[in-house]
Parts: structure tokens; C-alpha cells; sequence
């Protein structure tokens, strides 16, 4: 059983695989996204009265800042992945995520900012949340700066992933330390999920949305991946003889 | 391992001694960022009261990344980090003596001079104390997780610039902090106890996990 | 219609998040798209250059070896 752990771990029974799965999971993530932001805005008149029209940014909004979160996680994991088992593919794929991770976070940062002028007022307000974003967005374009700096693909690989965990070790101090900057004031710092308060069609739109979201990002991600492939392993005999028809 | 971490330390401390513009350089860089302030904001004492620990600390976190450099650039470049992966010392020994001795070239003399920003700034006396305490407590913060930053990017081309983007978004804790520590030492009635005590905390974690991580990240740039 | 468009005064912000979503989740999949085909078409050049590489009389003998 352990031999089958690590058969798609090279890049020669990786890309077929790739190939096959980014047109299934590009047709859910068509079918998911629109299906979630059809019952969003059209099943839930009664909710959304006009004053609250605004509201339907939250779908997007919510999808791409948690894409943004987990698909750091997800980076760091195959950044794990690599520095334990040394395997190729495993580093192809965190760099991957990086980029779609921040493009995620840059939309959630768009799209937040025109949740906050609608909702409270203002383009940008530091909260803990919004400004959580944006220190990710920072650390999404260090790992991809370092990664394009360093040229010898090996070390550039495992450099980027030593950072990729030291920063997803700071994240959690970042977000509690901008939640609570007066630690005097903190006894009771949680912020109540407002997932609980939320209207049931809003929210099932919401999480087919969501859905719909990481359907996308594996689909774009596993084309990038082919990519990566494309461009480092150019020089071997099975890239040479790969089909054409894709 | 003790005598290696001692003996690394004095040559560090030595042969930075030998190029001592080197220091100043750094000092000059953060009273320069702390002076300007003033120029493109205002000279009201209210302002600059409310502005202070915000500016010292950004200066302190500017002038802690454009120092990072020089933790391992010099041994890199003639060969002795080379030498140092292959002794048998534990690396993170090595790699603690190191930062240590960047600390207190780069980091200890911006304590020292915080009183003069504390001054341009019209900070009471009480404040520039907290203040310097708390840049004792953060400054050696700077200068572990930044090493990781240092190690990460050795021998790149735009080394200062790189080092920073990498390492300030890890820095936004001790910032905020930092700062808080000095604001609230200024409201008076507030506790300083919590401030204290969070900076300690990251500066024991710190301790704890940075040598290590910095050590591992030497191994990688150096192969 | 009109007032799916107006949603209720906030068409500016509705339709201007949900523009630069769709703008960048159909950027996203054409680009690397694009990308993906240049490389197919890199890679095969590189493997016609090869394979003349390999025909001349000077080579001749090695091109057996070239095929294993």
C-alpha cells in the first residue's frame, strides 16, 4: 500500500491525471459558482429588501477570503510535503497555489472594499479581518518574490517553502494581535462567528458559492500545474512524446 | 559548544568593530526616518505625541531589515558559512551567536538612542523609559525572525529590499505591540503589565524556534 | 430588468464586484491556456530541431542510440 502513496508524486503520471480531472472539476465550478449566485440573488427576495441589494457582494466576497485562507494552508501543506519526502511534484504544486491564492486574495480585498463602502460606510476600514487580507497578500507575493529571485529551481523550491510555514505560523499572532492591539481590553477578544445569524438561503447560496470557488481553484491550480511541468521537465523523453491533442 | 558560541561571538563583535561606520550607518538611518517625520506632517506637540511610538517603531523595523544583510553576507562570501555548515557545533549554536552579535551592533544602539527620538517628539520621561524597554524586549525579536529572512536570501541580488518584503509581515505583532506598550504608557492609567508580558512571550518563542528555523534555512541557500 | 441592473441604487458595487470576479476567473483559465499551448508548440519545435540534429550523416550513427 505504500507504493501507491507516491505514484502520482512524478511528474510523467502527474500530468495525465491533471489532464483529465481540470475539465470535471471547471464544469462544477461553472455549475456550483452560477448555481449558488442564481439562488443568491433570485431566491431571496424576502431577505433582501432593496435597501439591502448590496448584500449579494457577500457571496463573492466570503468565497474568495476564505479561498484566500485555505489556499495558503493548502500551499504550506505541500510545501510540508516536499521538505519531507523531497519529491518534485509536491513543490510544483505549492507554487501553484501561490498564485491563485493571491489573486484570491486580491479579489477579496476588492470585493471587500466594496462590501465596506455599502455596509458601513468607507472603502477601507483596518479591521482585523480585512487587514488579515491584506498582510496574506503580503506574504503570498514574498513567497512568489522569493521563488523568482532565487534561479537554482531546487533551492528556490525548498527556500520558499521554509517561508511559506514561518509565515503561516505568524498569521494566527498577526490576526490576534490587530484584533486585540489593547491586551488590557481582551478578556472576551472572540469574535462571534456570524455564520450562525445568517438567513438559511443566504447561506446555502453562500456555500454552493463557495463550493464553486474551490472547484475553480483545483481546476486553474492543476492547469498550472501541467505548466510548471511543461517548463521544468522539458528536456525528458516522456514531455517529448506527450499527445498534442491538448 | 558553549567555547564555539562564545568564540563566534567575539570574532563577530571583533571584526565588526573593525568597520564600526557600519553601526553608525544604521543609527543614522533611524534618526534620519524619525526626523523626517516631523518635516511631512507637523510640528504640533499634540501631533508628534500621538504619532511617537508608531514612527519609532517603523524606523526601529526599517532600519532592523536594511541591517539584516550583513548577519551572514561577509561569511558567505569569503567561504567561512561554508566551513561553519561543516563543523560538527550544532548549527543553531552558531547561528545564535551570530544573530546575538548583530543584535547588539544593530539593535541594542537604537535602544540606547530612542531617548533623542523621545525628545524630538516631546516624550515625558516616564514614556522614553517604557519606550526603551520595549525596544529591549523587540529589537532582539527583530533581529532572530529576520535572520530566517537573512539566510533565506542569501547571496540574491536585491538583498535589502527582498529581505524586507519577506520579513515585515512577520514583524506586525512586535509592531503592534511595540507601539501599543508606548501609547498606553502615555494614557498613564493603563496597565503596561500585558504589553510586557506578550513581548516576552514572543521574544522566549523566538528564542526557541528562530536559531532553529534560521539553521535550516542556512543548509538550503547554502548546498 | 432595469431594476435587476439598479439592484435597488447599489448596481455600481454589486456589479462591479461581481465583474472583476468573473474578469479574473475567466483571465485566470484563458491565460494559462495560452501559456500551456506555447509550450506544446516550444517543446515540439525543440523536438524537431532534435530529431534534424540527429539525421545528419555526422550522426548518423549515433541516432540508433538516440531512440532508447
Amino acid at each position: 500500500m505504500a507504493m501507491n502513496w507516491f505514484k502520482y508524486s512524478s511528474p510523467s503520471t502527474f500530468y495525465p491525471l491533471a489532464s483529465k480531472m481540470i475539465p470535471v472539476f471547471m464544469t462544477l465550478a461553472i455549475l456550483l459558482t452560477l448555481g449558488g449566485l442564481y439562488w443568491g440573488f433570485f431566491e431571496t427576495p424576502e431577505v433582501l429588501s432593496d435597501q439591502k441589494q448590496y448584500y449579494k457582494i457577500i457571496y463573492v466576497h466570503v468565497a474568495s477570503a476564505w479561498m484566500a485562507m485555505w489556499l495558503y494552508v493548502v500551499m504550506v501543506g505541500w510545501a510540508v510535503l516536499g521538505l519531507i519526502f523531497n519529491t518534485r511534484m509536491s513543490y510544483i504544486v505549492a507554487s501553484a497555489t501561490a498564485v491563485t491564492g493571491a489573486i484570491m486574495t486580491a479579489l477579496s480585498l476588492w470585493t471587500g472594499a466594496f462590501w465596506g463602502q455599502t455596509s458601513w460606510g468607507t472603502w477601507w476600514d483596518w479591521d482585523p479581518r480585512m487587514t488579515t487580507q491584506l498582510i496574506l497578500l503580503f506574504l503570498y507575493i514574498g513567497y512568489i518574490a522569493l521563488q523568482s529571485a532565487i534561479e537554482d529551481t531546487r533551492r528556490s523550491d525548498r527556500a520558499s517553502a521554509v517561508l511559506a510555514i514561518v509565515g503561516l505560523a505568524i498569521v494566527p499572532v498577526i490576526y490576534y494581535s490587530i484584533n486585540c492591539p489593547n491586551p488590557n481590553e481582551c478578556a472576551s477578544l472572540h469574535q462571534e462567528s456570524s455564520l450562525k445569524r445568517i438567513e438559511s438561503n443566504i447561506l446555502i447560496a453562500m456555500m454552493v458559492t463557495v463550493a464553486g470557488f474551490w472547484m475553480y481553484c483545483f481546476a486553474v491550480i492543476l492547469m498550472r500545474v501541467r505548466n510548471i511541468i511543461l517548463q521544468r521537465e522539458s528536456h525528458t523523453q516522456w514531455v517529448e512524446r506527450l499527445e498534442v491533442s491538448k | 559548544m558553549f567555547d564555539s558560541f562564545v568564540a563566534l561571538l567575539k570574532r563577530d563583535l571583533l571584526l565588526a568593530m573593525r568597520r564600526r561606520s557600519d553601526i553608525f550607518t544604521v543609527l543614522f538611518f533611524f534618526i534620519i526616518v524619525v526626523s523626517i517625520f516631523p518635516l511631512g506632517i507637523s510640528f504640533e506637540q499634540a501631533v508628534l505625541q500621538k504619532i511617537a511610538p508608531g514612527v519609532v517603531w517603523v524606523a526601529a523595523l526599517l532600519a532592523s531589515t536594511l541591517a539584516l544583510e550583513r548577519i551572514f553576507a561577509n561569511d558567505y562570501a569569503d567561504g567561512t558559512l561554508e566551513q561553519m555548515l561543516l563543523t560538527p557545533q550544532p548549527l543553531w549554536v552558531l547561528v545564535f551567536a551570530k544573530t546575538l552579535a548583530h543584535w547588539l551592533l544593530t539593535g541594542l544602539p537604537l535602544v540606547l538612542i530612542a531617548p533623542l527620538a523621545g525628545l524630538q517628539y516631546h516624550l515625558s520621561a516616564s514614556t522614553i523609559g517604557t519606550m526603551m524597554l520595549v525596544l529591549l524586549i523587540g529589537t532582539p525579536i527583530l533581529s532572530m525572525v529576520g535572520a530566517i529572512g537573512a539566510a533565506l536570501t542569501l547571496g540574491l541580488r536585491g538583498g535589502g529590499i527582498l529581505i524586507s518584503l519577506l520579513v515585515l509581515p512577520l514583524y506586525v505583532p512586535v509592531l503592534v505591540y511595540g507601539s501599543g506598550a508606548i501609547e498606553a504608557a502615555m494614557q498613564g492609567d493603563v496597565s503596561l503589565q500585558p504589553y510586557y508580558l506578550l513581548l516576552s512571550a514572543f521574544l522566549l518563542l523566538a528564542l526557541v524556534f528562530t536559531p532553529w528555523a534560521t539553521a535550516a534555512s542556512l543548509r538550503i541557500s547554502v548546498e | 430588468m432595469s431594476e435587476f441592473f439598479a439592484m435597488g441604487g447599489y448596481g455600481f458595487y454589486v456589479w462591479s464586484s461581481m465583474g472583476m470576479v468573473l474578469f479574473l476567473m475567466l483571465l485566470e483559465p484563458i491565460v494559462l491556456k495560452v501559456q500551456h499551448g506555447r509550450l506544446i508548440k516550444y517543446i515540439q519545435r525543440q523536438k524537431r530541431r532534435q530529431a534534424a540534429r540527429s539525421n545528419t550523416p555526422a550522426s548518423a550513427s549515433t541516432a540508433g542510440q538516440n531512440e532508447s
